[in-house]
């Protein structure tokens, strides 16, 4: 038996933009089916620049990314679909949260009825079932951050990338919602690659993580997080989720530090 | 919360008629008071009483008016709308159509419509043409921003699910537009009903079709300053409803989800 193919893989990719910056210098990273890969970094390191490779919305300067093996974001497998919450909750302002939930379905031509049956769901699942006929602008950020994950999961991706969701929420409404999306993963199963700048939160989350450095933005450290899943709220009190941010706490002040002395 | 906020709702149109009741009286006293002459000033009961006994002359003129403003706007929305739609396909065609819309907008109407009245057999629809040539560019300005100002986080959305161009443009474009083309469609309600009077002064047309403007000119020339303020009035009357009911589609187009229609926070 050969092993599965890497859901995504990025082979030696950089990116340069138009007016110069190099925000990601030649990295190599495979996310293997099944598993929850935090991209943690500081600010302007290329973490979004890299998760926007991953989705296929920009093209790397050097390198390839491959996708199960494909040289292309497979289109029309229902089995590999690929979907991504930005770092705002994006939402349409003008359409309800369940116009905006079944967005992606519409756009995939799905009928009105399997589509609505389908965002419910979705917005069942982050625990936002009685607020589908609200406008966006009534939900507080927390709850327009649930719709976003609801939109992304009403496809039912292979592969969900997260481009630090929550990182613009309170530390109770993230610890909160952390301890939510870990329940979901772990019951739909599935493929995630999270952004994040928080510690704690790659910690808690990840089966592994994969630190990042700046200037240019490239990968320092991939650390394996062999915790049991789902994890609980004990996890963050144990000595390994301690010693692991203790790890990836050295890894991220080594990377800063080398900066510094530059 | 400003104290701005505190006011109560009927505020909103009671001030304003307050205002207008205070400076009507003090006009009427001033008028009284000094005796001037109709001729030079009438005084507001002397403009009602005009506007009553010439009823008949000037519904005649307003309807023409504000036909040509209501005309001339609707088309100013399609070719508004229409050209924006065109500019927001490519860059390259609104990089080489824009400058002559702004060459429309930069133009003195007075200066163009003395070429259009005689190019254009039918008055009327000269007139039209020339309120269209006044209120088109705020529609195609706003509109066209708007297409353009589209949440890049959304674009990417769609771009990942495939969207076609038609639904990138029907589900997400347009909507977001809608506030930028209320915005337009503001300031071309005011400006068609000034392209109309003003097109219609240069034309001077009278007789039959006369508008509120050629009411004026003759009202001038003949010195009955009464008919003169009275027919102002229904210009101004005309504006501000014209003002109201652009008011009203945007608030309904945009109350239930954009910041500049929601009602005061609680
Ligand atoms: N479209 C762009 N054009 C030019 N430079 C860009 C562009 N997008 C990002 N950059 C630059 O690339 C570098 C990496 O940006 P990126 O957004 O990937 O960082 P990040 O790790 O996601 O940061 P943050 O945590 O603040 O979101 C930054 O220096 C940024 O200024
Ligand atoms: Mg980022």
């Amino acid at each position: 038996m050969t092993a599965a193919p890497s859901v995504v893989a990025v082979e030696g990719a950089a990116k340069t933009y138009a007016n110069g910056t190099c925000a990601l210098a030649p990295v190599d990273l495979a996310v293997a089916p099944g598993e929850f890969v935090a991209l943690l970094g500081p600010s302007g390191c290329g973490k979004t620049t890299l998760l926007r490779m991953a989705a296929g919305l920009v093209a790397p300067t050097q390198g390839r990314l491959s996708w199960w093996g494909a040289d292309h974001v497979p289109a029309d497998d229902p089995a590999r679909r690929i979907a991504m919450v930005f770092q705002s909750p994006t939402l349409m302002p003008w359409s309800r949260v369940l116009a905006n939930a079944r967005l992606p379905l519409d756009l995939a031509g799905a009928a009105r009825a399997e589509g609505d049956r389908a965002a419910r769901d979705a917005l069942a699942g982050v625990g936002l079932a009685d607020v589908a006929d609200r406008y966006p602008r009534e939900l507080s950020g927390g709850m327009q951050m649930r719709v976003s994950i609801a939109r992304a999961l009403v496809v039912a991706p292979a592969l969900l990338l997260m481009d630090e969701p929550f990182g613009a929420l309170d530390e109770f409404t993230r610890h909160k919602l952390d301890a939510e999306l870990n329940a979901l993963w772990h019951t739909r199963g599935g493929t995630v690659l999270f952004v994040t700048h928080s510690i704690q939160e790659a910690a808690f989350l990840a089966t592994r993580v994969v630190v990042m450095a700046a200037r240019p933005g490239r990968i320092i450290a991939d650390v394996p997080v062999p915790a049991a899943q789902p994890r609980t709220p004990a996890y963050r009190g144990s000595a390994d989720f301690a010693a692991l941010c203790a790890r990836l706490s050295a890894a991220v002040a080594q990377a800063s530090g080398e900066v510094q002395a530059q | 919360m400003t104290p701005r906020d505190e006011l109560p709702r009927a505020f909103g149109w009671l001030a304003p008629v307050g205002v207008a009741a205070v400076l009507l009286g003090l006009w009427q006293g001033a008028v009284t008071a000094w005796d001037v002459p109709a001729y030079l000033v009438p005084s507001p009961a002397r403009v009602a009483a005009t506007l009553w006994t010439d009823r008949a002359l000037l519904a005649d003129s307003l309807r023409v008016t504000a036909g040509i403003a209501l005309t001339a706007l609707a088309i100013a929305i399609v070719a508004g709308v229409a050209t924006a739609l065109l500019f927001a396909q490519s860059r390259v065609i609104e990089a080489s159509l824009f400058p002559y819309a702004i060459l429309l907008q930069v133009t003195p109407i007075v200066a163009i419509a003395p070429l259009i009245i005689i190019w254009v057999q039918d008055t009327r629809v000269a007139l039209v043409l020339c309120a269209v040539v006044v209120a088109i560019f705020p529609i195609i300005s706003n509109t066209a921003l708007g297409l353009r100002s589209v949440d890049p986080g959304l674009a990417d959305l769609f771009r990942m699910s495939r969207a076609t161009r038609w639904q990138t443009l029907w589900r997400l474009r347009i909507p977001g537009a809608l506030p930028y083309f209320f915005g337009g469609l503001r300031v071309a309600s005011g400006l068609a009903l000034i392209g109309a009077v003003v097109a219609e002064f240069v034309a001077g047309t009278g007789g039959q079709g006369a508008g509120l403007a050629y009411q004026i000119l003759l009202a001038g020339i003949q010195l009955n300053v009464p008919r003169l303020f009275a027919a102002l009035v229904l210009i101004a009357a005309t504006g501000v409803v014209f003002f109201a009911v652009t008011n009203a589609l945007a608030r309904a187009a945009l109350s239930r989800w954009h910041e500049s229609e929601l009602p005061p926070a609680e």
